[in-house]
C-alpha cells in the first residue's frame, strides 16, 4: 500500500510540475497576475508529493519490505538502520529520487522565501525549475520506477553494495546532489531573465545567496567523496580525475567562476551576459555530470545497472534543456543592456582573470573527460585519459590563478593599484618565498616543483590574512579599534579570506602528499616490522570478529617511532560481506598532526602473513580541512548583511507587471 | 581607456588563455593517452611490445599463482585468446577468477604483460536464478537481468 501512494504523489507531482510549467508563462504573457501566482503554491505542493513519494520509498526501505524490487535489490535486514537508509541513494532509482526531492526542495524555497521578488521573475523561474521537475520525474516514473512491485516477496534482501555500506555514504551524494541541483535555481533565473529580456544588478544579489549555498554543498560533497575513495578503497589515492569525479569537479569549477562573476555584476552592474552565461553552463555541466554517471556510459562505482533507455532518456533531456537554454541565451542575449566601464587592473579585471582560468580549467577537464566517449562513439577505439593528462593541462592552468588570488581582494573596484597590492603583498610574498626555501631544505627528494607549490600554497594563505590585515589595521591601530573595525567588516570579506585560506590549505595538502608521501608494499609475519618516515610499524598478528552483517579478519598493528617510543596501535581489517560474496578493505588510519599514517591489508596467506601496503600521507588533512574552511567561507559569506537582508525593493514597483518586452 | 581598448585587451588576454590551454592540451594527448585492449584486440593488432596500454578481459579460471613476496601470475582471456599477465602488489577487492579485469601496463618480448595497475570492475549485481525464475513469473523480469545473472559470478550460496 505505502510504495503504491508513493507512486501516486508522484505521478501528481508530475501534474501539477506541468501546471507549474505552463500556467505562470501564459499568465507572464498574457499579464494576468492571477495566472503569475500559481507557481508559488504549486511549487510547494509540488514539493510536498515528491517529499510523500520519498518518504513511501524511505518507509519501504526501513521496514524492509522485499515486495519492492528496488528495496529486495539493495536492502538487507542484518544492515544497521543507517545503511538501510542510505541504500535509497546507493542505487540508481532512488538515487534520482533523491535528485528530484531536491529539485522540488529548491523550488518550494523560492516559493516560500521569494516574497520580495518581481512576480514575473519569479513567476518564470519557478515555470523554468518545474520544467526540469518534470522532465525527471517522467524518467523516473518511464525508466526507474524505483515503486515497482514483487508478486513472491523474497524472504531476504540482497543487501547493498558493501563498499557502499560506509558513513562516508550517508552524506556524500545528498551533499553532493544538494550542490549539483542548487544551480538549477540560478539556470531558471537566467532563463527567467532571458524570457523577460530584462536583468539587471538585483538579478545578481537574488540569485547569489543561491549559487553560494549550492556552491558550499558542492565543496563538501567533493571533498567528502575525495575522502571516501582515501580510506574505503583501500589504496590511499584522494583523487583519480576519474570521469565520475570529473562529473562533480566541472560544476565546481564553473560554480566557482558563476560565483565570482555575480559579484561583478551585483556591485558593479558589469557582466551581465556572461553571467547569464556562466549560469547556464554550470547547471548545464550538473546536467552533463548527471548523464554521465547516471546513463551507464562510464563503468564505475557509480554505474549501477546499465540500460540504454536511461542513458538515451537522460542524454534527451540533456539536449532539450542545454541546447533550448543556450538557443534562447543567443535570441535574447543581444537584448540585455551591457555594464560599466572598468580598467583592466582592477577588481573586476582581477575577477574576470579568475573567471577566464577557472572556465578554461573546466574546459580541459570537459574535453579529458569526453573525449574518450567522443573518439570510441565515432572510431570504436577504447581509450583512457588518465591523470597524466590532468596534470599536464590542469596544473599548469591552476597554479597562475592561485598566485594571483591574493591580489583579486585588494584591488580597489573600477581602477585599482597593482603596485600598491604588491606592496601590501611583500610580507606574504616574503613568507611564500622563506616556505619554498624551507621545503627545499627540510624535504628531500619528491618533484622539483613541489616546493613552489608549497610557495604558492602559502602566498595564499597569507594574501587572505593579508587582506584582513588590511582591513582591521590591525598593525597600524590600537587593538580594540582593530576589533571594533573587524566586527564592523561585511562578513562577505570575512568569507572571502576564510575561502580563499582553505584554497590555499586544500593546495598545500595536495602538494605536500604528492611530493613527498611515502609507500611499503610487502607481505609480513607476524613479529615482523616494516620502517617508513619517521615510523615503525610492527605486525602482531590477525584475529577474528563478527559484525552485523560481515565477518572482518583484523589485522594488529603497533607503531613506535624509531627511537622506540610507542604511539599507538592500528587495526586495518579485510571485510567479508557473505549475502554479496564480496569483501572490502577497511584501512586503518592513524593521524599525527596533519599527516597520517594508513596500512590496508590483503586476504592473509596460509603462513599466516599477510599482504601490507603502508603509506605514509604528510599533510594530507589539510585537503579536506581546507574544504572545511572553504565552506566555513561560503557560510559567513551567506550570513552577510546584504544577503540576509535581501534586495531592496524599487520605490514604485514599475513596469513588474508590464509584457515582457 | 576606450570601451574598444579595453574589450580588446579583454578579447586578446581570453584569446591568448585559450590558446595556451589548447597547447597543453594538445601536448598531454599525445603523452598520455592510453588504448584499451581485448586479448584479441593486442594478436590482431600486434601490438608492439613497451607501449603502455590497458588489457581488459576475464580472468581465466584456474590461471591464478602467487608467487613470491606479492608477485602473482594470472591470465586474461576474452574467450578466443589469453595473454599472461605479471603483477607486483595488492590485488584489489574484486579480483577474482572468472571476473572481469583490466590491467595497465606493456607486453615484454615474450609476450608476457607486464602490469603496473590492476583495476577490478566496482559493480558486483548479480540475482540467484531463482528469484530471477520468480520474477519471469511475476512479469517483472527485464533484460538487464539476464546480463546480470547471466555474469559469471556469485549465483548465490557460495561463500
Amino acid at each position: 500500500m505505502i510504495p503504491e501512494l508513493g507512486h501516486y504523489a508522484l505521478m501528481l507531482a508530475l501534474g501539477l510540475a506541468l501546471i507549474q510549467g505552463i500556467m505562470p508563462v501564459v499568465g507572464t504573457r498574457t499579464n494576468d497576475p492571477v495566472l503569475m501566482s500559481i507557481a508559488a503554491p504549486a511549487a510547494l505542493a509540488q514539493f510536498a508529493f515528491v517529499a510523500t513519494a520519498f518518504t513511501a520509498l524511505a518507509v519501504s526501505y526501513v521496514t524492509s519490505d522485499f515486495s519492492v524490487l528496488n528495496v529486495y535489490e539493495n536492502s538487507n535486514t542484518q544492515m544497521p538502520l543507517i545503511y538501510r537508509l542510505t541504500s535509497i541513494w546507493g542505487n540508481h532509482e532512488g538515487s534520482m529520487m533523491l535528485w528530484v526531492s531536491i529539485l522540488t526542495f529548491f523550488g518550494a524555497l523560492v516559493a516560500g522565501f521569494g516574497a520580495n521578488l518581481p512576480m514575473v521573475l519569479k513567476a518564470n523561474a519557478l515555470a523554468v525549475q518545474a520544467w526540469i521537475a518534470a522532465a525527471f520525474e517522467f524518467f523516473i516514473l518511464m525508466t526507474s520506477n524505483p515503486f515497482v512491485r514483487i508478486a513472491n516477496a523474497p524472504f531476504e534482501g540482497q543487501d547493498l553494495n558493501p563498499i557502499l555500506q560506509d558513513p562516508g555514504l550517508a552524506f556524500h551524494p545528498p551533499m553532493l546532489y544538494l550542490g549539483y541541483v542548487g544551480f538549477s535555481i540560478a539556470f531558471s533565473f537566467a532563463i527567467a531573465a532571458l524570457l523577460e529580456g530584462r536583468i539587471d544588478a538585483a538579478w545578481a544579489r537574488w540569485v547569489r545567496p543561491w549559487v553560494l549555498g549550492a556552491w558550499m554543498c558542492l565543496t563538501l560533497g567533493i571533498a567528502g567523496g575525495s575522502y571516501w575513495a582515501y580510506y574505503e578503497l583501500g589504496w590511499g589515492g584522494f583523487w583519480f580525475w576519474d570521469p565520475v569525479e570529473n562529473a562533480s569537479l566541472m560544476p565546481w569549477l564553473a560554480g566557482t567562476a558563476l560565483l565570482h562573476s555575480a559579484v561583478v555584476m551585483e556591485k558593479r552592474g558589469a557582466l551581465k551576459v556572461w553571467t547569464i552565461l556562466l549560469a547556464i553552463l554550470t547547471f548545464s555541466l550538473s546536467l552533463i555530470g548527471t548523464f554521465l554517471v547516471r546513463s551507464g556510459v562510464l563503468t564505475s562505482v557509480h554505474a549501477f545497472a546499465v540500460d540504454p533507455r536511461r542513458g538515451i532518456f537522460i542524454l534527451g533531456i540533456l539536449v532539450v534543456f542545454i541546447g533550448g537554454a543556450l538557443s534562447l541565451y543567443a535570441w535574447r542575449a543581444p537584448l540585455l543592456k551591457q555594464g560599466g566601464l572598468f580598467a583592466p587592473i582592477s577588481r573586476e579585471g582581477a575577477l574576470v582573470f579568475n573567471n577566464l582560468f577557472l572556465t578554461t580549467a573546466c574546459a580541459t577537464v570537459l574535453i579529458g573527460t569526453l573525449y574518450p566517449l567522443a573518439l570510441e562513439a565515432l572510431t570504436g577505439a577504447k581509450i583512457s585519459v588518465g591523470p597524466p593528462f590532468f596534470n599536464l593541462t590542469f596544473g599548469p592552468l591552476f597554479i597562475p590563478l592561485m598566485a594571483v588570488m591574493p591580489f583579486g581582494p585588494l584591488m580597489g573596484w573600477k581602477r585599482g593599484d597593482l603596485l600598491g597590492a604588491a606592496q601590501r603583498l611583500l610580507a606574504a610574498a616574503m613568507l611564500a618565498a622563506l616556505a619554498t626555501a624551507a621545503a627545499f631544505a627540510l624535504e628531500h627528494g619528491g618533484p622539483v616543483l613541489a616546493p613552489i607549490g608549497v610557495g604558492v600554497a602559502v602566498f595564499v594563505m597569507a594574501g587572505a590574512v593579508t587582506d584582513i590585515v588590511e582591513r582591521t589595521l590591525i598593525l597600524r591601530v590600537p587593538f580594540r579599534a582593530a576589533l571594533r573595525r573587524a566586527l564592523g567588516l561585511p562578513r562577505s570579506a570575512w568569507g572571502t579570506a576564510f575561502a580563499h585560506f582553505g584554497m590555499g590549505v586544500t593546495l598545500m595538502g595536495i602538494v605536500g602528499v604528492t611530493a613527498w608521501g611515502s609507500e611499503r608494499i610487502a607481505e609480513v609475519k607476524p613479529g615482523a616490522s616494516l620502517d617508513i618516515s619517521h615510523y615503525r610499524v610492527t605486525f602482531d598478528g590477525t584475529f577474528n570478529r563478527a559484525g552485523s552483517n560481515y565477518r572482518d579478519v583484523v589485522g594488529r598493528f603497533t607503531v613506535h617511532r624509531l627511537n622506540g617510543e610507542m604511539i599507538g596501535n592500528m587495526q586495518p581489517s579485510r571485510r567479508a560481506f557473505p549475502d554479496r560474496n564480496m569483501a572490502t578493505t577497511e584501512a586503518a588510519l592513524m593521524s599525527r598532526g596533519v599527516s597520517q599514517l594508513y596500512i590496508s591489508i590483503g586476504d592473509p596467506n596460509k603462513d599466516g602473513s599477510v599482504p601490507v601496503r603502508l603509506y605514509f600521507k604528510p599533510y594530507v588533512l589539510m585537503i579536506w580541512l581546507g574544504a572545511g574552511i572553504m565552506f566555513c567561507g561560503g557560510g559567513l559569506s551567506l550570513s552577510d548583511r546584504r544577503l540576509r537582508v535581501g534586495a531592496p525593493r524599487p520605490a514604485k514597483p514599475r513596469a513588474a507587471l508590464q509584457p515582457a518586452e | 581607456m576606450t570601451r574598444k581598448q579595453r574589450r580588446l585587451i579583454l578579447i586578446g588576454g581570453g584569446l591568448s588563455v585559450l590558446a595556451i590551454a589548447v597547447a597543453l592540451m594538445l601536448n598531454a594527448f599525445r603523452d598520455s593517452i592510453v588504448f584499451f585492449n581485448s586479448p584479441s584486440d593486442v594478436v590482431e593488432k600486434h601490438v608492439e611490445p613497451g607501449t603502455r596500454i590497458r588489457l581488459g578481459g576475464l580472468v581465466k579460471d584456474g590461471s591464478l599463482v602467487r608467487g613470491n613476496n606479492l608477485s602473482v601470475r594470472f591470465a586474461v582471456t576474452d574467450g578466443k585468446t589469453e595473454i599472461p599477465v605479471t603483477y607486483s602488489g595488492v590485488l584489489p577487492d574484486l579480483f577474482r577468477e572468472r571476473q572481469g579485469v583490466v590491467a595497465e601496463g606493456a607486453l615484454d618480448g615474450g609476450g608476457v604483460f607486464n602490469a603496473d595497475t590492476i583495476l577490478a570492475k566496482h559493480d558486483e549485481t548479480y540475482m540467484p536464478k531463482e528469484v530471477a525464475d520468480a520474477l519471469k513469473k511475476s512479469g517483472h523480469w527485464k533484460d538487464d537481468y539476464a546480463q546480470r545473472a547471466a555474469m559469471p559470478i556469485g549465483g548465490g550460496g557460495s561463500k
